[in-house]
């Protein structure tokens, strides 16, 4: 008996309730493609509000997956503290040199106004735009880097764990002004309409740093973060690993995890079921050179390990797609979950 | 020795680096300094790299360890006794990029084990090539974070080529651990998913394996 089809919003409601819905559904976290989509270079695309929001309807349509993602790029958080941002042709655009570059300059630091910052006024006006043309049907993506994290961008990658093992107390100072930042600019993107927040926290993996300091440092950052944030939010450690932490990321609050490709997709979803819902973890380097057979292998091998049960959303791991994944993989990557992700899933040899 | 070792790795773990002192200076009067390096210092960041590989350590250690261990070797030794290793002439960059962490670890890692080589910091394919001509680079390291910037490789590969160069180009960063051909893709003759990866790799260089 066919059913009507649940909409993008009903089918990620359903499987972040840890139920199934029609079918696995699938955020294909696309960015710099809206420019290839526009046929403009990636520093016009970036340029303005309409573009984006253009881009990113006009891939939804393309491939069907079951969200807008409102996010720039990386650096564009930085801008907003007044670094630099320098654009490449075949990727997206990079932090320049740190802001922070000795001590001093984090007991200085003013929280940037978000209404008064022409970058982060552009992501809002995106958000609009989309939501104006998006209803309440599809989920529009939000995004913020964690106020753990973003002192990669701010001070550079050395610096900052110097700063976490040696400077408790400036560690404090800073981040006490990025959570303040950070809660302003989430609660900014939903009210322009945003349906969720992806609070991006690679610092947290396991990847990066162990347990036993996450607990210490990234948990009650997240912890405190997160309840501030006035919706839900996704946490995402951007390709790092996140199965040692996974069940206290799931007590700071966040209702999604987001999985490296370095971790095994069922391990991961064992530990998770029911607590958390899973979003990964295909291999977005990789992917690049992916052939159709290839591309429709891996997405039906992800439903298998992970999909079952619901609490699962099929995406790739590092939360932006690369530049160089061509429209075909995409495309097969949709036809896949539209054609294998029916639930109830089916496994055969 | 496998005691010291053990202790010596635990403190670098917890990031003691009085303990680690402690572990080094009570060793100096039982074996020889070049003995400290090989068997203690090199074969602790081994297993730490390893350990971070195999996701029982985290990068802050790998970081962390590599920092201590260098300043370690720095201070303890008597000065201008430091033993270096002969190698070829090296250099190690990040290319494009503003991500210093990976290369930072690496240049520690290859400092403390006796290694010596140059920071070109950050630099664009072009202005590598010039380095390397200018200075004589025999073997030169590359560090990437970012997906397109590891795709530049290929450029620097072929000014090379272009250039007649023979130099051997080792490289290392996220997008090529995601990814386990990339590194052959863009003109590599090496990948190296560690920063211990790489004190193999210029061992097996120095001994004539390429």
């Amino acid at each position: 008996m066919d059913q009507k089809p649940m909409s993008s919003l009903q089918r990620v409601l359903t499987t972040l309730s840890h139920r199934e819905a029609d079918r696995v559904p699938f955020f294909l976290l696309l960015t710099m493609h809206g420019a290839k989509e526009l046929g403009v270079s990636i520093r016009e695309y970036f340029s303005n509000a309409e573009s984006v929001a253009k881009g990113q309807i006009s891939m939804r349509k393309k491939y069907r997956h079951d969200c807008f993602y409102n996010f720039f790029y990386a650096a564009l958080e930085v801008e907003a503290w007044g670094g630099e941002v320098l654009y490449i042709d075949d990727g997206p655009p990079n932090a320049g040199a740190p802001i922070i570059r000795n001590h001093n300059d984090i007991t200085r630091l003013t929280v940037p106004q978000v209404k008064d910052t022409p970058c982060l006024v552009k992501v809002l006006n995106a958000t609009r735009i989309i939501k104006e043309n998006a209803g309440d049907e599809v989920p529009i993506i939000g995004v913020v880097m964690s106020p753990f994290s973003l002192p990669i961008m701010q001070m550079g990658f050395p610096a900052y764990l110097d700063l976490i093992y040696e400077q408790p107390m400036l560690f404090q100072q800073l981040m006490a002004v990025n959570q303040d930042f950070c809660v302003e600019w989430a609660n900014a993107q939903l009210e322009a309409g945003a349906t969720a927040i992806c609070y991006f926290d690679p610092v947290s993996s396991s990847t990066i740093i162990p347990r036993e300091l996450y607990l210490k440092t990234g948990y009650p950052v997240a912890k405190n973060t997160l309840s501030r944030i006035k919706g839900p939010t996704a946490t995402h450690l951007a390709s790092g690993r996140c199965l040692p932490v996974a069940e206290d990321i799931a007590q700071t609050g966040t209702a999604v995890i987001g999985v490296s490709a370095e971790e095994d997709l069922e391990e991961v979803k064992k530990i998770c079921r029911g607590k958390i819902t899973v979003l990964g973890n295909l291999n977005g380097i990789e992917m690049s050179r992916w052939n159709m057979e290839q591309t429709a292998a891996t997405v039906i091998e992800a439903i298998a390990k992970a999909g079952v049960g619901g609490g699962f959303i099929l995406s790739d791991n590092h939360g932006e797609i690369p530049w160089q994944v061509p429209e075909d993989v995409l495309m097969t990557l949709s036809e896949t979950v539209h054609t294998y992700g029916r639930y109830p899933i089916l496994m055969e040899e | 020795m496998a005691e010291v070792l053990y202790e010596f790795q635990e403190a670098l773990l917890s990031t003691d680096i009085v303990k680690a002192r402690q572990v080094l200076s009570e060793t100096i009067n039982k074996i020889t300094f070049e003995q400290i390096i090989e068997t203690v210092v090199v074969n602790a960041l081994e297993n730490i790299g390893k350990g971070w590989e195999k996701g029982e350590y985290a990068l802050s250690q790998v970081y962390m360890s590599g920092r201590i261990c260098e300043e370690l070797v720095d201070t303890i030794f008597p000065q201008g006794n430091t033993p270096r290793k002969p190698s070829p002439k090296m250099a190690i960059a990040i290319l494009n990029d503003y991500h210093a962490l990976g290369k930072r670890i690496v240049y520690s890692t290859l400092r403390a084990s006796g290694f010596d080589l140059l920071d070109y910091g950050r630099v664009s394919p072009a202005e590598i090539v010039q380095r390397i001509s200018d200075d004589g680079i025999e073997v030169i390291l590359l560090s990437v974070l970012m997906f397109p910037s590891a795709l530049r490789v290929k450029d620097v590969r072929d000014m090379l080529d272009k250039k007649g160069s023979k130099v051997t180009i080792v490289v290392g960063g996220a997008p090529f651990r995601l990814d386990p051909h990339l590194w052959k893709q863009v003109g590599a003759d090496f990948g190296a998913h560690t920063a211990s990866d790489t004190i193999d790799i210029i061992k097996s260089i120095s001994a004539g394996g390429v």
